[in-house]
Protein backbone atom coordinates (compact mmCIF):
# COMPACT_ATOMS: atom_id res chain seq x y z
CA UNK A 1 0.00 0.00 0.00
CA UNK A 2 1.14 3.71 -0.30
CA UNK A 3 -0.04 7.42 -0.35
CA UNK A 4 -1.49 7.01 -3.95
CA UNK A 5 -3.92 4.32 -2.95
CA UNK A 6 -4.93 4.59 0.28
CA UNK A 7 -5.33 8.20 0.23
CA UNK A 8 -7.53 10.43 -1.17
CA UNK A 9 -7.28 14.86 -0.67
CA UNK A 10 -10.44 17.39 -0.58
CA UNK A 11 -9.92 18.65 -4.11
CA UNK A 12 -10.13 14.93 -5.59
CA UNK A 13 -13.13 14.10 -3.34
CA UNK A 14 -14.77 17.40 -4.19
CA UNK A 15 -14.65 16.64 -8.04
CA UNK A 16 -15.49 13.08 -7.95
CA UNK A 17 -19.02 13.37 -5.21
CA UNK A 18 -21.17 12.30 -7.61
CA UNK A 19 -19.06 9.88 -9.57
CA UNK A 20 -20.14 6.76 -9.95
CA UNK A 21 -18.84 3.55 -8.28
CA UNK A 22 -17.71 6.45 -5.67
CA UNK A 23 -19.12 5.76 -2.04
CA UNK A 24 -18.51 8.73 0.59
CA UNK A 25 -18.93 7.64 4.01
CA UNK A 26 -18.97 9.78 6.96
CA UNK A 27 -17.88 7.83 10.13
CA UNK A 28 -17.95 9.37 13.66
CA UNK A 29 -18.91 7.97 17.34
CA UNK A 30 -21.10 10.62 17.48
CA UNK A 31 -23.35 11.17 14.02
CA UNK A 32 -24.96 14.51 15.22
CA UNK A 33 -22.50 16.43 12.76
CA UNK A 34 -23.50 14.83 10.16
CA UNK A 35 -27.06 15.45 10.62
CA UNK A 36 -25.92 18.42 10.57
CA UNK A 37 -23.96 18.39 7.40
CA UNK A 38 -21.84 15.76 5.60
CA UNK A 39 -20.64 15.64 1.99
CA UNK A 40 -23.19 15.54 -0.12
CA UNK A 41 -23.90 11.90 -1.17
CA UNK A 42 -22.08 10.76 1.78
CA UNK A 43 -24.26 8.11 3.77
CA UNK A 44 -23.10 7.35 7.57
CA UNK A 45 -21.89 5.29 9.77
CA UNK A 46 -22.39 5.29 13.84
CA UNK A 47 -18.91 4.18 15.39
CA UNK A 48 -21.37 2.84 18.62
CA UNK A 49 -24.44 1.61 16.99
CA UNK A 50 -23.78 0.33 13.83
CA UNK A 51 -20.07 -0.80 14.01
CA UNK A 52 -19.75 -2.52 17.98
CA UNK A 53 -21.40 -5.71 18.43
CA UNK A 54 -24.42 -4.55 20.51
CA UNK A 55 -23.93 -6.80 23.40
CA UNK A 56 -20.54 -8.61 23.61
CA UNK A 57 -17.47 -6.30 23.86
CA UNK A 58 -16.59 -6.87 19.92
CA UNK A 59 -17.16 -5.72 16.58
CA UNK A 60 -19.77 -7.01 13.96
CA UNK A 61 -19.13 -10.18 12.65
CA UNK A 62 -19.65 -11.47 8.77
CA UNK A 63 -22.89 -11.65 8.62
CA UNK A 64 -23.72 -8.46 11.03
CA UNK A 65 -21.15 -6.84 8.43
CA UNK A 66 -22.84 -7.95 5.53
CA UNK A 67 -26.02 -6.84 6.43
CA UNK A 68 -24.88 -3.16 7.68
CA UNK A 69 -23.08 -2.27 4.14
CA UNK A 70 -26.03 -4.13 2.33
CA UNK A 71 -28.23 -1.77 3.87
CA UNK A 72 -26.17 1.35 3.41
CA UNK A 73 -25.80 0.19 0.02
CA UNK A 74 -22.33 -0.51 -0.68
CA UNK A 75 -21.33 -3.27 -3.11
CA UNK A 76 -18.46 -5.25 -3.08
CA UNK A 77 -16.88 -3.06 -6.30
CA UNK A 78 -17.32 0.48 -4.72
CA UNK A 79 -14.64 2.57 -4.02
CA UNK A 80 -15.39 3.52 -0.13
CA UNK A 81 -14.25 7.18 0.80
CA UNK A 82 -14.13 7.14 4.40
CA UNK A 83 -13.76 10.75 6.74
CA UNK A 84 -15.32 12.04 9.65
CA UNK A 85 -14.34 14.49 12.49
CA UNK A 86 -11.97 13.88 15.21
CA UNK A 87 -8.52 13.72 12.58
CA UNK A 88 -10.47 10.77 11.20
CA UNK A 89 -9.82 8.65 14.14
CA UNK A 90 -13.12 6.78 13.70
CA UNK A 91 -12.80 7.03 10.07
CA UNK A 92 -9.29 5.36 10.36
CA UNK A 93 -10.94 2.56 12.50
CA UNK A 94 -13.77 2.20 9.74
CA UNK A 95 -10.92 2.20 7.19
CA UNK A 96 -9.15 -0.59 9.25
CA UNK A 97 -12.55 -2.96 9.79
CA UNK A 98 -13.11 -2.57 5.67
CA UNK A 99 -9.76 -3.99 5.25
CA UNK A 100 -10.20 -6.94 7.81
CA UNK A 101 -13.17 -8.15 6.14
CA UNK A 102 -11.74 -7.68 2.89
CA UNK A 103 -13.15 -4.48 1.02
CA UNK A 104 -10.98 -4.30 -1.64
CA UNK A 105 -10.51 -0.65 -2.45
CA UNK A 106 -10.95 1.44 0.79
CA UNK A 107 -9.75 5.12 0.83
CA UNK A 108 -8.92 8.19 3.30
CA UNK A 109 -10.30 11.22 2.92
CA UNK A 110 -7.06 13.16 3.69
CA UNK A 111 -7.88 16.05 6.63
CA UNK A 112 -11.17 14.19 7.31
CA UNK A 113 -13.89 16.34 8.25
CA UNK A 114 -12.06 19.22 9.89
CA UNK A 115 -9.80 20.22 7.00
CA UNK A 116 -13.09 20.20 4.74
CA UNK A 117 -14.92 22.73 7.38
CA UNK A 118 -11.79 24.81 7.68
CA UNK A 119 -11.99 25.03 3.58
CA UNK A 120 -15.52 26.09 4.09
CA UNK A 121 -16.35 23.26 1.46
CA UNK A 122 -19.98 22.36 0.39
CA UNK A 123 -21.84 20.52 3.23
CA UNK A 124 -25.61 19.28 3.13
CA UNK A 125 -27.93 18.20 5.57
CA UNK A 126 -29.82 16.15 3.03
CA UNK A 127 -30.98 12.75 4.11
CA UNK A 128 -29.23 10.27 1.83
CA UNK A 129 -30.25 6.94 1.10
CA UNK A 130 -28.85 4.37 -1.75
CA UNK A 131 -30.40 0.71 -3.13
CA UNK A 132 -29.39 -1.87 -1.13
CA UNK A 133 -26.88 -4.39 -2.06
CA UNK A 134 -26.00 -8.19 -1.65
CA UNK A 135 -22.66 -7.12 0.14
CA UNK A 136 -20.33 -10.58 0.77
CA UNK A 137 -17.64 -9.98 3.08
CA UNK A 138 -14.07 -12.22 3.27
CA UNK A 139 -13.45 -14.35 6.78
CA UNK A 140 -11.82 -11.50 9.19
CA UNK A 141 -7.89 -11.02 8.33
CA UNK A 142 -6.93 -11.22 11.89
CA UNK A 143 -3.14 -10.38 10.44
CA UNK A 144 -4.14 -6.63 11.13
CA UNK A 145 -5.80 -7.39 14.41
CA UNK A 146 -4.28 -7.99 17.61
CA UNK A 147 -5.47 -9.75 21.11
CA UNK A 148 -4.36 -9.36 24.22
CA UNK A 149 -2.48 -12.89 24.93
CA UNK A 150 -0.18 -11.51 21.74
CA UNK A 151 0.04 -8.27 23.45
CA UNK A 152 1.44 -10.00 26.40
CA UNK A 153 3.35 -11.87 24.61
CA UNK A 154 4.67 -9.15 22.39
CA UNK A 155 6.35 -6.94 25.98
CA UNK A 156 10.26 -7.14 25.32
CA UNK A 157 9.97 -8.65 21.66
CA UNK A 158 7.53 -6.89 19.10
CA UNK A 159 7.87 -2.98 18.80
CA UNK A 160 4.31 -1.96 21.09
CA UNK A 161 3.62 1.47 19.93
CA UNK A 162 1.33 3.41 22.50
CA UNK A 163 0.12 6.49 19.91
CA UNK A 164 -1.91 8.17 23.32
CA UNK A 165 -0.95 11.32 24.52
CA UNK A 166 2.05 12.02 26.68
CA UNK A 167 -0.19 11.88 29.87
CA UNK A 168 -2.15 8.93 28.91
CA UNK A 169 1.17 7.22 28.56
CA UNK A 170 2.79 7.95 31.84
CA UNK A 171 -0.17 7.08 33.74
CA UNK A 172 -1.24 11.11 34.61
CA UNK A 173 -4.37 10.76 32.64
CA UNK A 174 -6.61 7.77 31.78
CA UNK A 175 -8.47 9.30 29.00
CA UNK A 176 -8.36 11.88 26.52
CA UNK A 177 -8.50 15.21 28.14
CA UNK A 178 -12.00 16.00 26.69
CA UNK A 179 -13.22 13.70 28.95
CA UNK A 180 -13.79 12.25 32.22
CA UNK A 181 -10.70 10.99 34.08
CA UNK A 182 -12.98 8.53 36.01
CA UNK A 183 -12.05 5.02 34.24
CA UNK A 184 -12.14 1.35 35.52
CA UNK A 185 -8.82 0.97 34.62
CA UNK A 186 -4.93 1.44 36.24
CA UNK A 187 -3.42 3.94 34.39
CA UNK A 188 0.16 3.33 32.87
CA UNK A 189 1.26 1.83 29.55
CA UNK A 190 2.50 -1.71 27.94
CA UNK A 191 6.60 -2.26 29.03
CA UNK A 192 8.50 -1.63 26.37
CA UNK A 193 5.78 -0.12 24.63
CA UNK A 194 7.48 3.25 23.06
CA UNK A 195 5.16 6.33 23.01
CA UNK A 196 4.57 8.04 19.81
CA UNK A 197 1.18 9.83 20.17
CA UNK A 198 -0.91 9.66 16.78
CA UNK A 199 -0.78 13.79 16.70
CA UNK A 200 2.56 13.19 15.86
CA UNK A 201 1.85 11.94 12.25
CA UNK A 202 -0.99 14.69 11.25
CA UNK A 203 -0.18 18.03 10.76
CA UNK A 204 -2.80 20.40 12.56
CA UNK A 205 -5.36 20.51 9.85
CA UNK A 206 -6.08 16.50 10.61
CA UNK A 207 -3.86 15.85 7.20
CA UNK A 208 -1.25 13.36 7.25
CA UNK A 209 2.62 14.71 7.04
CA UNK A 210 4.99 13.58 4.27
CA UNK A 211 6.32 9.81 4.27
CA UNK A 212 9.48 11.21 4.64
CA UNK A 213 8.62 13.39 8.15
CA UNK A 214 6.48 10.46 8.87
CA UNK A 215 9.74 7.77 8.40
CA UNK A 216 11.42 10.22 10.78
CA UNK A 217 9.23 10.19 13.31
CA UNK A 218 8.86 6.62 13.66
CA UNK A 219 12.19 5.66 13.61
CA UNK A 220 13.54 8.82 16.03
CA UNK A 221 11.11 6.84 18.29
CA UNK A 222 13.02 3.76 18.00
CA UNK A 223 10.65 1.90 16.07
CA UNK A 224 12.60 -1.26 14.52
CA UNK A 225 10.77 -1.72 11.34
CA UNK A 226 12.34 -5.47 10.86
CA UNK A 227 10.04 -6.71 13.63
CA UNK A 228 6.37 -6.89 14.50
CA UNK A 229 4.90 -4.40 15.17
CA UNK A 230 1.29 -3.81 17.58
CA UNK A 231 -0.60 -0.54 17.78
CA UNK A 232 -3.11 0.40 20.62
CA UNK A 233 -4.85 3.70 22.27
CA UNK A 234 -7.82 3.35 24.45
CA UNK A 235 -10.17 2.03 22.41
CA UNK A 236 -8.42 1.56 19.29
CA UNK A 237 -9.42 3.91 17.29
CA UNK A 238 -6.58 6.80 17.34
CA UNK A 239 -4.02 3.48 16.67
CA UNK A 240 -6.36 2.66 13.60
CA UNK A 241 -5.20 6.13 12.67
CA UNK A 242 -1.11 4.78 13.30
CA UNK A 243 -1.90 1.68 11.79
CA UNK A 244 -2.92 3.65 8.86
CA UNK A 245 0.31 5.14 8.50
CA UNK A 246 2.53 2.58 8.94
CA UNK A 247 0.71 -0.29 6.94
CA UNK A 248 -0.94 1.83 4.58
CA UNK A 249 1.35 5.13 4.09
CA UNK A 250 5.06 3.41 5.32
CA UNK A 251 4.37 0.47 3.51
CA UNK A 252 5.12 -1.36 6.52
CA UNK A 253 4.56 -5.27 6.88
CA UNK A 254 3.00 -6.93 10.06
CA UNK A 255 1.40 -4.06 11.56
CA UNK A 256 -1.51 -5.07 14.13
CA UNK A 257 -4.41 -2.76 16.06
CA UNK A 258 -4.94 -3.86 19.22
CA UNK A 259 -8.73 -2.76 19.37
CA UNK A 260 -9.24 -3.81 22.94
CA UNK A 261 -6.40 -1.24 23.68
CA UNK A 262 -5.79 -0.12 27.25
CA UNK A 263 -9.31 -0.26 28.12
CA UNK A 264 -8.97 -3.71 28.24
CA UNK A 265 -5.17 -4.28 28.94
CA UNK A 266 -5.33 -1.46 32.09
CA UNK A 267 -8.34 -4.07 33.23
CA UNK A 268 -6.72 -7.08 33.23
CA UNK A 269 -5.19 -9.13 36.34
CA UNK A 270 -1.76 -9.59 37.00
CA UNK A 271 -0.16 -8.28 33.74
CA UNK A 272 2.35 -5.87 34.32
CA UNK A 273 2.22 -2.16 33.73
CA UNK A 274 5.34 0.54 33.21
CA UNK A 275 4.52 4.14 34.67
CA UNK A 276 6.25 7.11 34.05
CA UNK A 277 7.65 8.55 30.84
CA UNK A 278 10.25 5.73 30.05
CA UNK A 279 9.25 2.80 28.35
CA UNK A 280 10.51 0.06 30.85
CA UNK A 281 11.52 -3.15 31.56
CA UNK A 282 10.19 -6.59 30.06
CA UNK B 1 -30.75 1.84 23.68
CA UNK B 2 -26.99 2.81 24.18
CA UNK B 3 -24.57 -0.12 23.12
CA UNK B 4 -22.70 -0.95 26.43
CA UNK B 5 -19.57 -0.67 25.08
CA UNK B 6 -16.35 0.79 25.82
CA UNK B 7 -16.99 4.70 25.66
CA UNK B 8 -15.67 6.09 22.95
CA UNK B 9 -12.65 8.85 22.78
CA UNK B 10 -14.75 11.10 20.61
CA UNK B 11 -15.07 14.92 21.68
CA UNK B 12 -18.83 15.44 24.11
CA UNK B 13 -21.19 18.04 22.58
CA UNK B 14 -19.36 21.03 24.14
CA UNK B 15 -22.50 22.72 25.75
CA UNK B 16 -23.65 20.09 27.92
CA UNK B 17 -23.62 21.12 31.66
CA UNK B 18 -20.68 19.48 33.68
CA UNK B 19 -22.37 16.23 34.63
CA UNK B 20 -23.42 15.86 38.59
CA UNK B 21 -20.46 12.62 38.57
CA UNK B 22 -17.75 15.09 37.75
CA UNK B 23 -16.01 16.03 41.42
CA UNK B 24 -14.32 18.82 41.02
CA UNK B 25 -12.01 18.42 43.63
CA UNK B 26 -10.54 16.04 41.39
CA UNK B 27 -10.78 17.39 38.13
CA UNK B 28 -8.90 19.93 36.37
CA UNK B 29 -11.55 21.61 33.91
CA UNK B 30 -10.56 24.12 31.41
CA UNK B 31 -13.36 25.87 29.26
CA UNK B 32 -14.40 28.91 27.92
CA UNK B 33 -15.42 30.82 24.82
CA UNK B 34 -13.28 31.24 21.44
CA UNK B 35 -14.21 34.52 20.24
CA UNK B 36 -13.59 37.05 16.99
CA UNK B 37 -11.45 40.04 16.90
CA UNK B 38 -14.84 41.56 16.36
CA UNK B 39 -15.48 39.69 20.36
CA UNK B 40 -18.41 37.11 18.68
CA UNK B 41 -18.69 33.99 19.58
CA UNK B 42 -17.10 31.24 16.59
CA UNK B 43 -19.16 28.02 17.02
CA UNK B 44 -17.32 25.81 15.04
CA UNK B 45 -13.81 25.92 15.81
CA UNK B 46 -11.49 23.21 16.47
CA UNK B 47 -9.66 23.69 20.11
CA UNK B 48 -6.83 21.82 21.18
CA UNK B 49 -5.32 21.36 23.97
CA UNK B 50 -0.95 20.99 24.22
CA UNK B 51 0.63 19.78 27.08
CA UNK B 52 3.76 21.70 28.25
CA UNK B 53 6.09 20.41 25.81
CA UNK B 54 3.39 21.47 23.04
CA UNK B 55 1.98 18.13 22.59
CA UNK B 56 -1.29 17.59 21.24
CA UNK B 57 -3.58 15.68 24.31
CA UNK B 58 -7.00 16.69 22.71
CA UNK B 59 -9.00 18.59 20.64
CA UNK B 60 -12.82 19.84 20.42
CA UNK B 61 -15.46 21.38 18.50
CA UNK B 62 -16.73 24.45 19.92
CA UNK B 63 -20.96 24.74 21.01
CA UNK B 64 -23.08 27.14 18.61
CA UNK B 65 -22.01 29.48 21.75
CA UNK B 66 -18.74 28.90 20.63
CA UNK B 67 -17.60 27.47 24.59
CA UNK B 68 -15.17 24.20 24.68
CA UNK B 69 -14.34 22.17 27.40
CA UNK B 70 -11.24 19.91 28.49
CA UNK B 71 -10.69 17.43 31.43
CA UNK B 72 -6.99 18.01 31.95
CA UNK B 73 -4.48 17.56 35.12
CA UNK B 74 -2.78 20.15 37.20
CA UNK B 75 0.14 22.40 35.10
CA UNK B 76 0.57 24.02 32.06
CA UNK B 77 -1.17 23.75 28.81
CA UNK B 78 -1.79 25.79 25.69
CA UNK B 79 -4.89 26.38 23.65
CA UNK B 80 -4.90 26.38 20.41
CA UNK B 81 -8.02 27.01 18.35
CA UNK B 82 -8.54 26.91 14.72
CA UNK B 83 -11.28 28.35 12.47
CA UNK B 84 -12.67 29.94 9.12
CA UNK B 85 -12.33 33.15 11.11
CA UNK B 86 -8.18 32.23 11.80
CA UNK B 87 -6.30 31.05 14.57
CA UNK B 88 -5.48 31.89 17.86
CA UNK B 89 -3.53 30.70 21.15
CA UNK B 90 -3.80 31.02 24.91
CA UNK B 91 -2.02 30.12 27.86
CA UNK B 92 -2.86 28.57 31.33
CA UNK B 93 -1.83 27.45 34.12
CA UNK B 94 -4.30 25.20 35.98
CA UNK B 95 -5.04 23.33 39.36
CA UNK B 96 -7.93 21.16 40.19
CA UNK B 97 -11.52 22.83 40.04
CA UNK B 98 -12.46 24.99 36.85
CA UNK B 99 -10.86 27.22 34.59
CA UNK B 100 -11.87 29.76 32.56
CA UNK B 101 -10.06 30.80 29.32
CA UNK B 102 -10.69 33.24 26.47
CA UNK B 103 -9.39 32.69 23.07
CA UNK B 104 -9.07 35.13 20.13
CA UNK B 105 -8.92 34.13 16.40
CA UNK B 106 -7.58 36.91 14.17
CA UNK B 107 -6.24 36.33 10.36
Amino acid sequence: MSRDTALVSADWAEKNLDAPGVVFVEVDEDTSAYDTGHLPGAVKLDWRTDLQDPVRRDFLNKAQFEALLSERGISNDDIVVLYGGNNNWFAAYAYWYLKLYGHREVKLLDGGRKKWELDARPLVADPVTRPATQYVASEPDNSIRAFRDEVVAAIGTKNLVDVRSPDEYAGRLLAPAHMSQEQAQRGGHIPTAISVPWSKAANEDGTFKSDDELRKIYGAAGLDDSKETIAYCRIGERSSHSWFVLQELLGHRNVKNYDGSWTEYGSLIGVPIALGDEPGEA
Amino acid sequence: MTAPTAAGCAAPDQAAPLPASIDLEKETVITGVVRSAQGEAVPGAYVRLLDSTGEFTAEVVTSPAGQFRFFAAPGNWTLRALSRHGNGDAAVTADRGIHEVAVTVTN
